[in-house]
């Protein structure tokens, strides 16, 4: 256990339940993602001492603020938290300046103006020194709340939401800003999202949280790609999540084969699972191939599917296509390709399709009642 | 213009004041910022003088502070002394019957400052009485000072619990709403009018002030 990070490990069941044990290092930026009501404001406030869960340890850079068997619970104050909240809180009567002063209390009075200063040059605020809140654009304000909360020299920092309530173009200037300031930064950070491209984006380690438990901690790849259960998966917005059993194990050739609405599809060596026990699977629409027409290439020949496209979207350089597959009627499979690609293809609505779903990309998971086969 | 009168009326605005701010600061803050067993109740008996008749109120003060038996003879008995028909008594029950007016707007000044800016003010490392002081009070007082005017205004023009509880004795407890009523009964018309010009002007100003203050709020903080 290094002490220069943060360790949360709470427990309660009423009247919000809670099951986590989370790390962050010095230096790392954990996402705890989610639905909406999954607990990550929560779990936030707790670590700041705004929440006091029934059971718990929290201790940050080898300082105890709680501890409920030793009954140590640090009040707000007394932790060394930067909090950057939802809508900013900032104090709208006290100006740039002086919202960022009142945190710089390690300081003697006379230092902390200057202190003030660097922070505000830190975010690029420098020459809105004296301007009150409700002055502020929205990117502005929330460039102040960080350099607030940086001013309290924290052991760590807690971003609630921070790009909520922003417009899109603003936001992507903040997730450039943060990813430059962070790099200057040593303590750990936690933000707080329910947006997925937001995590994969900014975050080392993403935690999801479902219900106030901690389902599944790792790099937001891992996470997308390895789900431990097809719940995990579900929330990582995976689409193409199916429920098949499993056929053979054939350890020399390292594949698993698994049978799926009538037919065999070849995927990673993965023996945890029984023969002919039921799973759940997914692919990531990146790990789905699409045959050229006319000209086979050697991927071709894994788990190739002919299908008909029943839904084509163009977005962001991808074309965000859903196919039917020919020999499962009532299944679909969300794929995606470079537009480009698509052009090149001519592909479009209704047209018919080659496709094959990579082996490596195929990953198993125990069996659960999916609700709905996308 | 009955000067000693209008004198005692502003004393006893002031000194009722003195002991409403911080009555009403506490109180209206508690209310405001904790959820517990009772506060409806709680709430209900606060309000009560807003819709009890002055009379009625002063009443039941003045039966509560009769030295004859209860709370009165226990003061006398105590203390050696009473309150009724003195000075004294009219504060205690100008507090009283001022506890809504004094309450109620500064406890929705302070439930007014969003939960999350007090939060950031403890993530600043302000303790708690920090809070109250650099970003509560601050905040709530324009909430404060007009609920104080209203009060003084109150206090000044009151007439049916003073009668009840202080009677009317002149430099004691002989008020300038009192002395109007005074003037009138002995058909000195032109110094009812006059006192009551005055009072009319004044309670126009409070207004004024308590309606500027709400409003330089809403633009400082919006």
């Amino acid at each position: 256990m290094s002490d220069s990070a943060i360790h949360i490990s709470l427990q309660q069941s009423q009247p919000i339940p809670l099951a986590v044990e989370l790390e962050c290092h010095s230096g790392e930026l954990l996402a705890l993602v989610g639905p909406s009501g999954s607990g990550k404001t929560t779990l936030l406030r707790a670590i700041a001492g705004l929440y006091r869960p029934e059971n718990g340890n929290i201790s940050c850079q080898g300082e105890i603020w709680q501890d409920s068997t030793r009954k140590i619970f640090l009040a707000t104050h007394q932790r060394h938290v930067g909090l950057v909240f939802q809508n900013y809180a900032l104090f709208p009567h006290m100006t740039v300046l002086e919202n960022i002063q009142q945190a710089i209390t390690h300081l003697p009075k006379y230092q902390r103006q200057a202190e003030a200063m660097k922070l505000l040059e830190k975010v690029h605020l420098d020459g809105l020194q004296q301007r009150y809140p409700k002055n502020l654009s929205g990117g502005q304000q929330q460039r102040v709340a960080v350099a607030r909360a940086l001013a309290r020299q924290p052991k760590v920092l807690l971003l609630d939401e921070p790009f909520s309530a922003v417009d899109q173009v603003t936001r992507r200037k903040l997730y450039r800003e943060l990813l430059s300031l962070r790099q200057s930064l040593a303590m750990p950070m936690i933000l707080v999202t329910h947006d997925l491209e937001e995590s994969n984006l900014l975050a080392d380690r993403i935690a999801l949280l479902h219900k106030g438990v901690v389902l599944q901690t790792g790099t937001p790849e891992f996470v997308a790609a390895q789900p431990k259960t097809a719940t995990v998966a579900r929330l990582m917005d995976q689409q193409n999540l199916f429920t098949a059993e499993v056929l053979t194990h054939d350890q020399v050739g390292q594949k698993t084969c698994i049978r799926w609405q009538g037919m065999i599809l070849e995927a990673s060596y993965q023996p945890r699972f029984a023969v002919n026990e039921r799973i759940c699977w997914m692919i990531q629409p990146a790990n789905i191939l699409l045959h050229r027409r006319g000209r086979p290439s050697s991927g071709d020949r894994e788990n190739p599917l002919q299908a008909e496209i029943i839904e084509y979207m163009e977005s962001n350089g991808l074309a965000n296509m859903l196919v039917r597959i020919d020999k499962a009627l009532n299944t679909n499979i969300a794929i995606n390709v470079p537009l480009h690609v698509a052009k090149r293809n001519s592909l479009g609505l209704h047209e018919k399709i080659g496709i094959s779903l990579l082996a490596e990309g195929i990953h198993l998971m125990p069996y659960q009642a999916l609700r709905r086969e996308v | 213009m009955d000067w000693q009168a209008l004198t005692l009326s502003v004393k006893l605005s002031l000194v009722t004041l003195v002991f409403l701010l911080p009555i009403g600061i506490l109180f209206g803050r508690w209310l405001a910022y904790r959820q517990f067993f009772g506060k409806s109740l709680l709430q209900t008996v606060l309000a009560l003088p807003l819709v009890l008749p002055p009379t009625v109120l002063g009443y039941y003060l003045l039966v509560a502070f009769s030295p004859n038996d209860g709370f009165g003879l226990w003061l006398a008995n105590t203390f050696g002394t009473t309150l009724v028909f003195n000075f004294q008594g009219l504060v205690l029950a100008s507090i009283i019957f001022n506890l809504p007016f004094a309450i109620q707007p500064m406890q929705r000044a302070f439930a007014a400052i969003p939960r999350q800016i007090r939060e950031a003010a403890a993530c600043c490392g302000m303790p708690p009485r920090q809070v109250l002081w650099k970003i509560e009070l601050p905040l709530a007082w324009p909430g404060i000072v007009s609920a104080m005017v209203i009060c003084f205004a109150h206090t000044l023009g009151e007439f049916g619990i003073v009668l009840m509880v202080g009677g009317n004795i002149p430099a004691e407890t002989q008020t300038i709403a009192i002395s109007i009523y005074d003037r009138v009964q002995a058909f000195d018309d032109h110094s009812a009018s006059i006192m009551s010009f005055s009072l009319l002007l004044f309670s126009m100003l409070t207004i004024s002030i308590t309606y500027w203050l709400a409003e330089r709020n809403q633009h400082t903080h919006v």
